[in-house]
């Protein structure tokens, strides 16, 4: 039983904290869901705030690197498919933010966390997408891994969030096939083609190994998440099924992946990597990657932009109106 | 009139009209298309980041209707001319090509203006005497009618909710319109395709586009530019230097090697 700390209680006493923490923990245990109206300890509550909002955040700052590409795609099929794409990042991020309000913050409040630069996003969004083959790899290897991550959350114990994961899944696993597509193309296609996918590839493996978080040693998190079914699997775990999943594909397109080291030892079903470097992991999710300013700055254009339409949204909504000049 | 099953039916006159017609339709809704995805990931709230996307999406897809019926009539495959061409060779109108410059209210009052003549223009083809472009039409109109609904309500709601988007929609719609008038260009098919009962005149469908978009930015509390004076060229292949940079920007991974697969 995890003690109740003092700011948890709510008025309640530690017995009946004690008490309804067992009955949450018992009910978790069955496999249920804990839905909004349901009492949940503060700590089960800020965590998922936490990872909800990191989410969101990943999604709406993801949805730059790509976006990027957009105006450069270089047939009708690759165009409508990457907007295609993007949106539905950006719908991510809708829904996301709509189930972190079902646990208190607004979107708004969300927003302007994020464009303050006191909420984090995934690390790989810190980092530039240089060329076309960027895309491809992003597309592939990034949703792919978060793929892994998002199934196995899908499966936790809080029922908007999971139901959120649910359909995100569903449409990830497009993103993975259009860009497994893409790789493919270019990996068959004329020498250059495939040079600028090896090159693509070999930027973004080292983001791409330290997606899943912090090796299980030193992560600070994941013992609570997981008792509390937030999250089913550890960080090395699933970078080991991304491993299992991916690098025999990559393989496959006579690509070389940039770790000399790696390799598949039979027996153990196990993959041997060099260990991603966890500070830079940390520098860059603090904010000091190459793209990190660059992104916040992007999110914050677009949120002051904006700021007229939420105004004018709100007043239409009050039922205000400005005097109109008169129609003849 | 009686309606023309193929297009192996038309004179060489109103075939080449046609083909006029057909680059004019494409080349508006790839420019525009291309516009509104600019605002993937930027727009000012999520639903309207969404929204933009779909109609970018939209607007693409019709283009490639347009561009393969060319094909079907000797012209290059879809993404030949799409990725190509000079900007001399387009043929959009100015209403599309110019920039989007972080302007919301603008590009939400070009895609109104512009899915107001799309309606206009599509439900002649519907009626018109070739049948495989009012075949195409419909369909099209069928997808374009949710544009101009959600064009048409948020032109009401920001002509009327704050001091400061009353302003901005103001200033955007006598930025606008001189270019939505240019949409109209008459040009040298408009005589054959006319003749043929394929599309009415520019100047009549211009007159209906008119009397569609009055009253509804009369609803929204905006005064319409009474001397407008039309942005004409695009029709002819002269266009403002934005066309320019957009189809730099559109080619620029096509170019490093046009006969790859991508």
């Amino acid at each position: 039983m995890v003690t109740a700390v003092a700011n948890e209680l709510n008025g309640l006493s530690p017995q009946e904290y004690d008490h309804r923490l067992a009955e949450f923990e018992a009910r978790i245990n069955r496999g249920e869901k804990i839905e909004p109206a349901d009492w949940m300890p503060d700590q089960y509550r800020q965590q998922l705030i936490r990872l909800i909002h990191v989410h969101a955040n990943s999604e709406i700052c993801g949805a730059l690197p790509e976006g990027k590409w957009i105006p450069h795609a270089p047939t009708f099929k690759r165009k409508m498919a990457l907007v295609a794409k993007v949106q539905d990042e950006v719908g991510h991020a809708q829904l996301l933010y709509r189930a972190a309000e079902t646990l208190g913050p607004s979107r708004e409040e969300l927003i302007e966390s994020l464009i303050a630069g006191k909420s984090k996003f995934s690390n790989v969004f810190h980092y530039p997408s240089e060329t076309w083959a960027d895309v491809a790899i992003i597309a592939w290897l990034i949703d792919g891994a978060a793929i892994i991550n998002q199934a196995m959350m899908s499966e936790g114990s809080y029922g908007p969030y999971a139901r959120a994961l649910k359909r995100i899944c569903y449409e990830e696993a497009f993103h993975m096939k259009h860009g497994y597509e893409m790789c493919f193309t270019m990996a068959t296609g004329t020498r250059a083609q495939h040079e600028m996918l090896q090159e693509a590839l070999d930027r973004w493996w080292a983001p791409i190994m330290m997606f899943h978080g912090p090796s299980d040693k030193v992560s600070t998190h994941t013992k609570l998440l997981v008792r509390w079914r937030i999250k089913l699997k550890t960080n090395d775990e699933q970078r080991q099924q991304f491993l299992n999943q991916f690098v025999p594909k990559i393989f496959d397109l006579k690509l070389t992946v940039p770790d000399k080291s790696i390799r598949h030892d039979k027996e153990t079903n196990h993959w041997h990597y060099a260990e991603p470097d966890w500070e830079e992991f940390v520098r860059v999710v603090r904010g000091g990657g190459p793209m990190s300013r660059d992104r916040i700055a992007t999110r914050r254009m677009a949120h002051e932009n904006g700021q007229w339409v939420r105004e004018a949204l709100a007043a239409a909504a009050a039922g205000r109106s400005v005097p109109m000049p008169s129609a003849n | 009139m009686k309606p023309i099953e193929s297009f192996d039916d038309l004179t060489t006159v109103t075939r080449d009209a046609l083909v006029d017609l057909l680059y004019r339709l494409g080349d508006d809704e790839l420019v525009l298309g291309h516009r509104n995805s600019e605002w993937t990931g930027l727009a000012p709230i999520l639903e309207e980041d969404i929204a933009f996307s779909s109609m970018a999406q939209d607007e693409m897809g019709h283009a490639q209707v347009y561009y393969q019926m060319l094909h079907a009539l000797g012209e290059p495959d879809p993404d030949t001319i799409a990725f190509s061409r000079k900007p001399r060779e387009y043929r959009c109108a100015s209403l599309v090509s110019l920039a989007n410059d972080k302007n919301w209210a603008f590009c939400l009052l070009r895609q109104f203006l512009y899915d107001a003549s799309e309606t206009v223009r599509l439900t002649a083809l519907c009626e018109g005497t070739l049948v495989p472009l009012a075949q195409a039409a419909r369909k099209i109109r069928s997808e374009e009618k949710y544009h101009l609904m959600h064009g048409r309500s948020w032109v009401l709601r920001l002509g009327n909710a704050t001091d400061e988007s009353h302003e901005r929609m103001q200033t955007a719609l006598y930025e606008a319109y001189p270019h939505a008038l240019g949409l109209f260009e008459p040009t040298a098919a408009d005589e054959p395709l006319t003749l043929a009962g394929i599309c009415p005149r520019e100047e009549e469908l211009r007159r209906q586009w008119e009397s569609a978009v009055a009253p509804v930015l009369a609803d929204a509390g905006l005064e319409q530019p009474e001397t407008a004076q039309a942005a004409y060229g695009g029709r002819v292949g002269h266009h403002p230097e934005s066309l320019t940079s957009l189809l730099n920007d559109m080619q620029i991974v096509y170019k490093i090697d046009p006969a790859a697969k991508w």
